[in-house]
């Protein structure tokens, strides 16, 4: 595997700055994940805890107000599960 | 050549007030201050002018100096034209904000009129305050009277903005001995402001329509690399300082180098100095060469970036130096300037001994007559006596 | 020649005021001047010093002035505490703000040097109707030395004080005629 050449000195930019806008979504965090949150409708109450307190802010609401996680850049935390006020997230484990 | 100045230009006027003018007249978009002890008269002029309407600019009264620098690096990098002042425990206060100025290459311009730092509590002159700050990152000027300090709030702005520097750029001037002194200054007509330092043109800014980010993490992989790039921008500024000089001498006549030499021929021991107390010292060297003394004078303008070859230029035929500091490193080699000055000529074979005087701590009055004893214990020291210890110029057992 | 001055007065009493007034007065001749305080924090009612140079060519020495051509006492009740002919130069004058003559002064308070007096306090209050005395004593200093130009210092009074600057150049005036010399 051919590793890229980190950037030299001459190569940075004016002060270090990040010219491309949100250019942190190529940092695909998803790929850190050892288990993933699974959504249990039946208990889900839609209050949106788990959006509000996702560090990654990679969960939104579908079209019937239940939550899901980009799995792009959950990196499997566990806060969701953990903030969740019907306990009806469960991680689970990735297959290996 | 220099031109004669007309007379309507040529005023009586206190050195603060002149500076915050100078400021006005380079036409300053942004001024963030704290505007009580410590400071000058700057701030407190500037904000009457943007008051009266004699300057369209935004002056931001802040709760501290941390916060002083903070808006000035938020305006800075939004493209604003953007100026300070402060001193002493301020300076202190902004220390952290000051690596990061320097570090996101933001073209600030501040005068730092230079004073003691508590404790016991002072408000007095030396360079304590500065001396802190030498690591900062940041362009570091010396001037040694009114009319400099008003001359080098332009070329701030001229070195600082251009494309090839984009550094922050502070203007040191002794707190009181020159802040506070009614002096003569030739002023510039704003044409020739105008046509000296132009309009800023930033090469990056922060702007919604074009979001970039600024003040990224510095891992490790990348941190040296940035610091290498800042030390080498920095070094490599001096070139475009001296232009500017040579340009300000082209309009206005008056010349300015890296290092300045004062009668310094045929002179066995020179003084080193830095700031206000250089012109004392000059009198004191006019009335040692009456006697028929051999002694010179050097003093140092530029202070970052260090000007080695200049420097060592100015001291290479001279049997001693004797450097004056304005403030204590304490417990540590004596005075921040000649550790400096030893480090830069250890390396050359043929090379001066260096005497460490420290002077005019806290607010001591320099007196010609001190100048006058600092040359003659230097020149002793040409004529085969030790090489004492440093000494703290004044202090009494 | 450089001239210097060290104006004792106490604070609020506009002593720093007549130093600038003094050095942009010599500066508007085209000649040099200086002026700066006794640095410190502003302290209404202490004793303080100013001090100013004037000369026909560029001044550089910035230390405090330590040995005066003149002096100008602006408040008599500080000749008790301070030394005001402290280091004056040969042929130096002492000008105080005292309705006593010269001569009583310079035996009461064993003044060396020339002594010169103006009843400043008397001028102030009955042409600008206060008891602010520095531009008075600043009438009587041109009465002992002819430093400046009248006209350069009324000037200076002028761009300083603006509406308020005729009283204080009538006061002025009046000092030039009235301060008694005790040498002849």
């Amino acid at each position: 595997m051919s590793e890229s050449r980190l950037p030299g000195w001459k190569d940075l930019t004016l002060g270090l700055a990040i010219l491309e806008p949100m250019s942190a979504r190529n940092n695909l965090t998803g790929s850190w994940r050892s288990e993933r949150p699974v959504w249990d409708h039946t208990k889900c109450i839609k209050c949106g805890v788990c959006q509000m307190y996702c560090p990654e802010a990679c969960i939104s609401q579908d079209a019937d107000g239940y939550f899901q996680a980009d799995m792009d850049y959950c990196k499997g935390c566990g806060i969701c599960s953990r903030e969740c006020w019907t306990q009806c997230i469960t991680m689970q484990q990735e297959e290996v | 050549m220099a031109k004669a100045a007309p007379q309507s230009l040529r005023k009586g006027i206190e050195v603060s007030i002149s500076m915050a003018e100078a400021a006005m007249q380079a036409n300053v978009d942004v001024v963030a201050a704290y505007p009580i002890t410590p400071q000058t008269h700057i701030v407190e002029h500037l904000s009457e002018l943007v008051a009266d309407g004699r300057l369209d600019a935004e002056f931001v009264p802040v709760e501290s100096e941390h916060s002083a620098m903070s808006a000035c690096c938020g305006s800075s990098a939004s493209g604003a034209r953007t100026y300070t002042a402060t001193s002493s425990q301020g300076l202190a206060l902004m220390h952290e904000i000051l690596y990061i100025a320097s570090a996101l290459r933001l073209p600030i311009v501040m005068a730092v009129a230079n004073r003691a730092l508590s404790g016991p509590i002072s408000i007095w002159n030396d360079h304590g305050d500065i001396m802190a700050e030498r690591d900062t990152g940041w362009i570091q000027v010396f001037v040694e009277n009114g009319q400099e300090a008003y001359d080098m709030t332009f070329h701030a702005f001229r070195v600082a903005e251009d494309h090839g520097v984009l550094l922050p750029y502070m203007i040191n001037f002794d707190g009181f001995i020159l802040s506070h002194v009614i002096e003569p200054i030739v002023y510039w007509s704003q044409e020739l402001v105008d046509q000296y330092i132009g309009l800023y043109e930033p090469m990056l800014r922060l702007d919604t329509k074009n979001p970039i980010t600024m003040g990224p993490v510095g891992i490790p992989d990348i941190y040296l690399e940035t610091r290498k790039a800042h030390d080498f921008v920095l070094r490599e500024s001096k070139a475009t300082i001296v232009k500017a000089w040579d340009e300000m001498e082209k309009l206005v006549g008056r010349r300015y180098r890296p290092i300045e030499t004062y009668k310094t021929d045929g002179a066995r021991i020179l003084l080193l100095t830095m700031g206000g107390v250089s012109e004392t010292a000059m009198t004191a060297v006019d009335a040692l060469r009456e006697a028929g003394l051999p002694v010179g004078l050097v003093r140092i303008r530029l202070w970052r970036p260090f000007p080695f070859e200049e420097l060592y230029e100015a001291v290479k035929d001279c049997e001693v130096l004797g450097v004056v500091d304005r403030c204590l490193s304490t417990g540590g080699p004596g005075g921040p300037v000649a550790s400096e000055i030893k480090g830069a000529l250890y390396h050359k074979d043929k090379r001066p001994k260096v005497v460490e005087f420290i002077a005019g701590i806290g607010g001591r009055d320099v007196r010609v007559e001190d100048f006058q004893d600092m040359a003659k214990k230097t020149l002793s020291v040409a004529d085969g006596a030790p090489l004492p210890p440093f000494e703290l110029v004044g202090v009494r057992e | 020649m450089l001239y210097e001055i060290r104006f004792h007065g106490r604070g609020g009493q506009g002593a720093v005021t007549s130093a600038e007034l003094l050095a942009q007065a010599a500066i508007a001749e085209g000649r040099f001047g200086q002026a700066f305080p006794s640095f410190g924090p502003e302290r209404r009612g202490a004793p303080v010093m100013a001090f100013a140079r004037v000369s026909d060519e560029r001044i550089r020495n910035r230390s405090a002035v330590y040995h005066p051509n003149a002096v100008l006492v602006l408040d008599p009740s500080l000749l008790k505490m301070v030394d005001v002919g402290k280091g004056l130069a040969k042929d130096g004058v002492i000008i105080i703000n005292s309705a006593n003559s010269p001569q009583d002064l310079q035996k009461e308070y064993s003044l060396a040097g020339k002594v010169a007096s103006v009843d400043a306090l008397t001028i102030a209050t009955t042409i600008i109707g206060r008891p602010i005395t520095n531009t008075t004593m600043l009438g009587a200093l041109l009465a002992a030395t002819k430093l400046v130009e009248i006209g350069r210092l009324e000037e200076a009074t002028t761009n300083r004080f603006g509406p308020l600057a005729k009283r204080n150049i009538l006061a002025m005036r009046k000092a030039i005629e009235t301060t008694a010399f005790g040498w002849s």
